[in-house]
């Protein structure tokens, strides 16, 4: 209803949300891979220190400094949660275009698909796939890659559908245009947004389940400066006090993945012609 | 328990120039838009409508779409949402109203009978939702004054315990008029009571109405139809980009219309199918760009350059109000 | 009545076939393991020869070829044996009960209580809608489906363990206390904070719900005709908000059980409260084929039985697919 358009900028306060926050990860992601191993190094003189200006996040129990560590940890979360998401939506892009587009069985074989997935909860699922993968990098993207591929697959499915039997379409084929020409102007379009935003919905899930599951010891190994490894060290030295052990890892996790769906929203937003117009 | 309350009202008031039981002067709604996101801009729905009505009559207000009248009934209600400015006065009896004031006699004096089944909550019983406008009195009286109110209106007493996905249309209506009428109300409201019936359940309506008139009640028809309204209402309002162009007696939108002063009156009367059915060139103004003088300037075929740049006010024509400086 | 019997019918045929692919995938998933279920077993210990590890291999069948073992293991469970737990040396479903059961416990108060205060706060914020209540509801949920349930446990722990002092870290009972001489009162105390964290990051979803849907009711055509007829705000709230949204804010409860049981996974290692979550862990970290592939069985009769239960609900509450189905 045009009566009640939204207000002034929203559009541009969502590009400027989304270009800050990509500034901010890149950054967090460069400096993590561009900090060298040795530079989080033992320093026995200077353990268990609470945070200080010396070092923002404290230091463990033999001195690293637990801010280089975060910044690694996080880059190699959001290494994690990339591959993690981008694996997802090839999975959930194959099976929800070639469902409608073959229909019948392979259609009713991939909803089913689906259900099963769904049937056992995620983290039995991740468990499980990591121990067949032997645990590692390996086990976490493939675990979490075969666990979060339904939603999206669901999105694309009934888009899809929606699109074969839309009028538009149906005319085209009237016109006598190719199922290329169709999959090029109609199709594209349609689930090409769709995808990039499903894309980045799935990351902060694929980041949390990845620090989850490590914690449990199912993920990253304990050499990896990983921050489910971080975490899980931690609980050893709580009871001793040592609470910014686990702490600031921590919070800077949940403010990565605020901010990867705080982007997927604001890009939703104005991908869609049709919510661009909201509040 | 009814009559004689009615009775002594029936001879109280005298037809036209008794004091009206429910008054709307100058009354407009208009809600803020932003524009290219900087500019804000007043959207007029409504503008100076005038609205008079009587006990025992039933007023319709008739405009085509686009003209604003589904906001008409909500807007007089005072149920509109926040970002709505309302100006204008509005009168119950002597008493002026404020939007606190409104809020006190809303459901009670003054009662809105919704278009459709979509107005009764789809999760509790027809029954419940009737009773709730009888007040102060125990459960079990409650329940049996329902149901003589749907009986009335030859509505079975188990529909008292359906759910509104089971009443058809035509009972959906019988249902959203038995709560009105069980609510002591004077004033009743109908938004568009008539779209898609057929002959029989459109006799059915309108007798209900007319019966409702005749027990005293002040009635205001919104609707689209002037067939309709012809039939049952004492007076007609024609309706056009959010105000009233002219109010006439219902017997003057018959014959060749010229009792009617106002010349969009004329108009809509020649496009109707058993009249010329001439269709009127042009399109109504959007509520975002209203003219600065007459509302109906660009489709006016006696329009002068008075009426480009002045507005005409409502000035009482042979019994009527017409807005038109050249109406006669 | 027969409708109904049918319905559940089905659904139990689609529960046995779920239960069959769903463990053939287990026992391949753990079959094309890397990890050595003997290693993983015995640890890195070299004082276990290469013998013994040979006899372990065999005691549990580890030569046979995979195919037969999975058409013995089954066979046997036709016949209500569900084999022995390598870790816990007990029969499979002996060691699932006993911890199920005190997983239940504690999923089942996070479950009401977080059903509970969710559906509140979201009806609340939902009725307040942009009001600061309602921005401080909103956001907490936002900020809390991006937590990390472990890490709030370890946050609760930091807080009212280590800082207050107010309730034990962890363990459902205190150290060096027999099994069986732990008063209720204990197991009540070390239930409190894993069923505090479970209920706060179980709240998110369902507030989050709730207050949509209160302001979908809010705005719908039957409140404003409630309006129009003077019903006051109390009166919307008990006689359209609450019938309204109450239904599919029930249903979505009991489609969360999935999240639920994953939720109580990592809690309970927070805690190491002894549940079936903490059993799931220790089964998965030594490779212990028989549990885990039981525990899968629960996780998924568990996850079906709250669906079921959401649909039969469905049923029963709206009137309107209530007659449909009966028709």
């Amino acid at each position: 209803m045009k009566l009640f358009r939204l207000q002034k900028g929203t559009r541009e306060r969502a590009i400027a949300r989304i270009v800050l926050f990509l500034v901010i990860l890149t950054a967090v992601m460069i400096a993590g891979s561009h900090i060298p191993l040795d530079s989080i190094y033992v320093d026995l003189e200077n353990i268990n220190h609470p945070p200080g200006l010396t070092h923002l996040f404290g230091t463990d129990w033999v001195g690293r400094d637990m801010l280089t560590r975060t910044v690694k940890g996080l880059s190699l979360s959001i290494w994690v949660g990339i591959i993690c998401s981008l694996s997802s939506t090839v999975i959930a892009a194959v099976f929800g275009i070639l469902g409608p587009t073959l229909g019948g069985k392979a259609d009713a074989v991939i909803s089913w698909l689906v259900d099963l997935t769904l049937s056992v909860p995620h983290t039995i699922l991740i468990i499980l796939v990591s121990i067949a993968c032997g645990g590692g990098f390996k086990g976490i993207v493939v675990g979490v890659a075969a666990t979060h591929w339904t939603s999206l697959t669901r999105i694309i499915r009934a888009e899809v559908i929606r699109i074969h039997t839309s009028e538009y379409v149906m005319i085209s084929k009237r016109f006598g245009k190719s199922r290329r020409f169709i999959a090029l102007h109609h199709m594209v379009p349609h689930v090409v947004p769709q995808m990039v935003v499903g894309t980045i919905l799935v990351f902060p899930h694929a980041i949390l389940h990845e620090a989850s599951i490590t914690f449990l010891g199912f993920g990253l190994p304990p050499h990896e400066p990983a921050i489910g490894v971080i975490l899980s060290e931690s609980m050893k030295y709580l009871t001793s006090g040592q609470w910014w052990l686990a702490f600031f890892p921590g919070v800077c996790l949940i403010c990565v993945s605020i901010m990867v769906s705080a982007l997927g929203k604001s890009l939703e937003q104005i991908m869609d012609p049709v919510t661009a117009y909201k509040k | 328990m009814y009559t004689a309350d009615m009775e002594t009202r029936q001879k109280k008031s005298s037809p036209e120039d008794g004091m009206p039981v429910f008054q709307v002067m100058n009354f407009g709604v208009s809600f803020s838009q932003y524009e290219n996101g900087i500019n804000r801009k007043e959207l007029h729905v409504i503008t100076d409508l005038d609205i008079e009505l009587y006990e025992g009559k039933i007023l319709a207000v008739v405009g085509s779409s686009g003209s604003g009248k589904s906001l008409l009934a909500h807007a007089i209600m005072g149920i509109l949402p926040g970002n709505a400015t309302i100006y204008g006065k509005m009168f119950y009896r002597h008493e002026e109203l404020t939007r606190a004031s409104i809020a006190r006699i809303r459901g009670k004096k003054i009662c809105l009978i919704p278009q459709s089944v979509n107005y009764l909550d789809p999760l509790e019983k027809v029954g419940s939702q009737i009773s709730r406008a009888i007040n102060g009195v125990p459960k079990a009286e409650k329940k049996r004054r329902a149901i003589e109110m749907m009986a009335r209106y030859s509505l079975d007493p188990q529909v008292y315990d359906y759910y509104p996905h089971q009443l058809s249309g035509g009972m959906a209506r019988k249902v959203l008029l038995s709560i009105a009428l069980l609510s002591d109300c004077e004033i009743l409201i109908a938004d568009e009571p008539t779209p898609g019936l057929d002959e029989p359940s459109l006799a059915e309506v309108l007798q209900d109405f007319r019966l409702a008139a005749d027990e005293g009640k002040a009635v205001l028809m919104i609707t689209h139809d002037i067939q309709a309204a012809v039939r049952i209402a004492d007076r007609i309002a024609v309706f056009y980009a959010g105000s009233t162009l002219e109010v006439a007696d219902a017997k003057a939108f018959s014959g060749d219309g010229s009792q009617l002063c106002h010349p969009y009156s004329k108009a809509l009367l020649q496009a109707m199918p058993q009249q010329d059915f001439l269709p009127l060139d042009g399109v109504q103004p959007m509520p975002g760009d209203l003219p600065e003088g007459c509302l109906f300037y660009e489709r006016c075929p006696i329009r002068c350059e008075d009426c480009r740049c002045s507005r005409p006010q409502s000035r009482p024509v042979r019994g009527g109000k017409v807005r038109c400086f050249y109406a006669a | 009545m027969k409708r109904i019997s049918v319905f559940i019918g089905k659904k139990l045929c689609k529960l046995l076939l779920l239960m069959l692919v769903v463990e053939v995938i287990t026992f391949a998933l753990m079959e094309a393991s890397p990890i050595d279920p003997v290693t993983a077993y015995v640890g890195a210990s070299t004082a276990i020869g290469a013998e013994q590890r040979e006899l372990i291999a065999e005691k549990w069948g580890l030569n046979q070829p995979p195919a037969s073992r999975f058409m013995s293991w089954l066979s046997n469970i036709l016949k209500g044996d569900w084999g022995d737990s390598m870790i816990y040396r007990r029969p499979v479903m002996d060691v699932i009960r006993q911890k199920f059961l005190s997983s239940l416990a504690l999923m089942a108060a996070a479950w009401l209580l977080s059903g509970i205060l969710g559906f509140f706060l979201g009806v609340l914020s939902g009725y307040k809608e942009h009001s600061i209540i309602d921005r401080l509801i909103s956001g907490y949920c936002h900020v809390l489906i991006s937590t990390p349930a472990f890490w709030l446990g370890i946050l609760f722990i930091i807080v009212f363990s280590v800082k207050l002092h107010w309730l034990p870290v962890g363990l459902s009972v205190p150290i060096g206390v027999l099994q069986s001489e732990v008063s209720f009162a204990d197991k009540v105390r070390h239930l409190i904070l894993p069923a505090l964290t479970l209920t706060f990051t179980g709240i998110a979803s369902i507030c989050l719900h709730t207050r949509e849907k209160t302001i979908e009711v809010l705005r719908s055509d039957y409140v404003i005709y409630a309006r129009a007829r003077g019903e006051s705000g109390r009166s919307i709230l008990h006689n359209h908000v609450y019938r309204n949204v109450l239904p599919p804010a029930v249903t979505l409860q009991f489609l969360s059980f999935s999240e639920l049981f994953g939720g109580a996974v990592f809690v309970e290692q927070v805690f190491s409260y002894p549940g079936l979550g903490y059993t799931t862990v220790q089964a998965g970290l030594r490779s212990d084929m028989p549990l885990l592939m039981g525990i899968t069985v629960i996780s998924l009769i568990f996850v079906f039985s709250g669906n079921l239960i959401a649909d039969l609900l469905y049923l029963v509450i709206d009137p309107r697919i209530r007659e449909r189905r009966t028709e």
